[in-house]
């Protein structure tokens, strides 16, 4: 047999080629959360992982935290969402040992961001809020689409859920236009308390009417102390 | 088979090693040269699966874990095959069931002996464990279908150390989780509702193989390709015992059967 060394050809399969299709992707569902405060930033995703129709099961973490004061929430596509966390995980630890600290947020940030236009033409179907706190100790927030482009905010939702939890964000978070003077701070002026309530709150919202939310909330919430997590069920139908 | 005319197309590794490491390397068989050429060439060698396996069922209970799959492949619409060994035995305290494309499961059985006797040769007191399997497969799952050449199945993957159940299940796409009750394909949509109601913590081994066995029957009432002949795999922290194929007491004697033209009425 002799073959010759030739790069991918991207047409070698008939176009009548019948039989059952397969798509490298599937959308594992779930909403998540996130709130940048003063000096504490919350995060929250619900538990629930599907897939079609059906739950695979009703107890998933989509959050994950890279690094001790930044934390990744993901929903979408599960396997690239934990492939992508891993990847963060192995950047972050040679960080570590060629600079002798922790990455700050916002380094994260980018970083993630490079890491999913890095495969801009087969994208991590991954839907990502990255929280935590700058700095100057700050809560910050970022918000990203599948293939990378990202921006920072007092609070963002991803997921399935997002456009019945964004309004709700916005009617009670929204600050003034970044056009009036003087500046304002983009963080929010709620307690972390207040924070965590709301989020319950929509989380609790958006599993009435999005099939894929329900079962449980897991909120992390990130400040100067350290991390805490709580946990809340929610309807599960 | 090699000749050295090949040497310019075999790959310095195997498909998949850079996920383990080994001091020897085993013998270069085509089916890895075959597979480790679509990363050069687009190769498709499964866009459709053959010869397939239906439902695995797995649930934790107090000694450790349970695993049960019925013994057919299915050709299509056919029962072609009805004594397959859908669960294997993978190291002493893990168990991998799977459903999907029959040859694929072999195919990975064939990869985690190689893993297992490279893990073992270490022999550094440490062996792998069902966790580590698990997390491996999903892997070699994940980097297949990244190429646009999957393995075909869904697996299950149970297992017991050091006191700590496990219990997790892997799909040819690379979705993972672990939970205290599992069901690949139909057994999503049958079995899950049943474990979903009736599974509890710490089920004796009797109230566990009851509960599968429940699931299995339903199974075997309204999948097409299910049969009436399964196993049953009793994992623990001691060692992995699949049971002898036996069958399930089912219930075909109901009225609507007796007469089955009764009701019929024109030519058809």
């Amino acid at each position: 047999m002799s073959m010759v060394f030739a790069p991918r050809m991207a047409e070698a399969a008939p176009s009548s080629h019948a039989g059952a299709s397969w798509s490298p992707y599937d959308n594992n569902g779930g909403t998540c959360v996130a709130i940048a405060g003063a000096d504490y930033c919350v995060i929250a995703a619900d538990t629930r992982m599907s897939t079609g129709f059906s739950i695979l099961t009703r107890d998933y973490s989509k959050i994950h935290q890279i690094t001790e004061k930044c934390v990744l929430a993901s929903s979408g596509f599960q396997a690239d969402v934990r492939s992508l966390q891993k990847n963060l995980d192995a950047r972050h630890q040679i960080y570590q040992h060629q600079h002798n600290k922790q990455m700050s947020c916002p380094a994260m940030a980018q970083l993630l961001s490079n890491t999913l236009y890095y495969k801009r033409f087969f994208p991590y179907y991954a839907f990502n809020v990255l929280g935590g706190l700058d700095n100057e100790g700050k809560g910050c927030v970022y918000t990203y689409d599948a293939v990378g482009s990202y921006e920072r905010s007092g609070y963002s939702s991803q997921g399935s859920g997002q456009t019945l939890i964004m309004p709700v964000l916005d009617n009670q978070l929204k600050s003034a236009s970044p056009l009036v003077l003087p500046p304002r701070e983009s963080s929010t002026p709620l307690t972390e308390n207040e924070a965590v309530d709301l989020i319950k709150d929509t989380f609790a919202s958006a599993a009435e009417r999005d099939i894929y939310t329900g079962d449980g909330v897991e909120i992390v919430i990130i400040n100067k102390d350290g991390i805490r997590r709580e946990t809340m069920p929610l309807k599960r139908d | 088979m090699r000749s050295s005319k090949l040497i310019s197309v075999v790959p310095r590794t195997l498909p998949e090693s850079h996920l383990y490491s080994f001091h020897f390397i085993p013998t270069l068989r085509s089916i890895d040269f075959f597979q480790s050429l679509s990363a050069y060439v687009a190769v498709s060698m499964s866009r459709q699966p053959y010869v397939t396996g239906t439902s695995v069922l797995g649930l934790i209970y107090e000694g450790g874990v349970l695993i049960a799959a019925d013994t057919a492949g299915s050709y299509g619409s056919t029962t072609r095959f009805k004594s397959v060994e859908r669960m294997k035995a993978v190291s002493n305290n893990t168990l991998l069931g799977a459903s999907g494309e029959i040859s694929d499961f072999q195919a990975i059985t064939q990869l985690l002996d190689r893993l297992i006797v490279a893990d073992a040769m270490w022999d550094d007191g440490n062996d792998l464990g069902p966790l580590d399997i698990h997390n491996y497969l999903t892997r070699v799952m994940y980097n297949r279908r990244n190429k646009f050449d999957p393995l075909w199945n869904t697996l299950i993957l149970g297992g017991v150390k050091n006191g700590v159940k496990h219990l997790g299940s892997v799909s040819m796409i690379g979705v993972h989780y672990v939970d205290n009750h599992i069901a690949t394909g139909f057994g999503i949509h049958l079995a899950q509702p049943i474990f979903r109601e009736e599974w509890k913590e710490n089920m004796t081994l009797e109230e566990g193989t009851r509960l599968l066995e429940k699931a299995l029957l339903v199974l075997f009432y309204r999948d097409r390709s299910a049969i009436n002949k399964i196993q049953v795999a009793n994992v623990t922290e001691d060692g992995v015992h699949i049971s002898q194929p036996y069958a399930l007491k089912s219930e075909w004697n109901l009225e609507a059967f007796k007469n089955p033209t009764a009701s019929a009425a024109g030519s058809w």
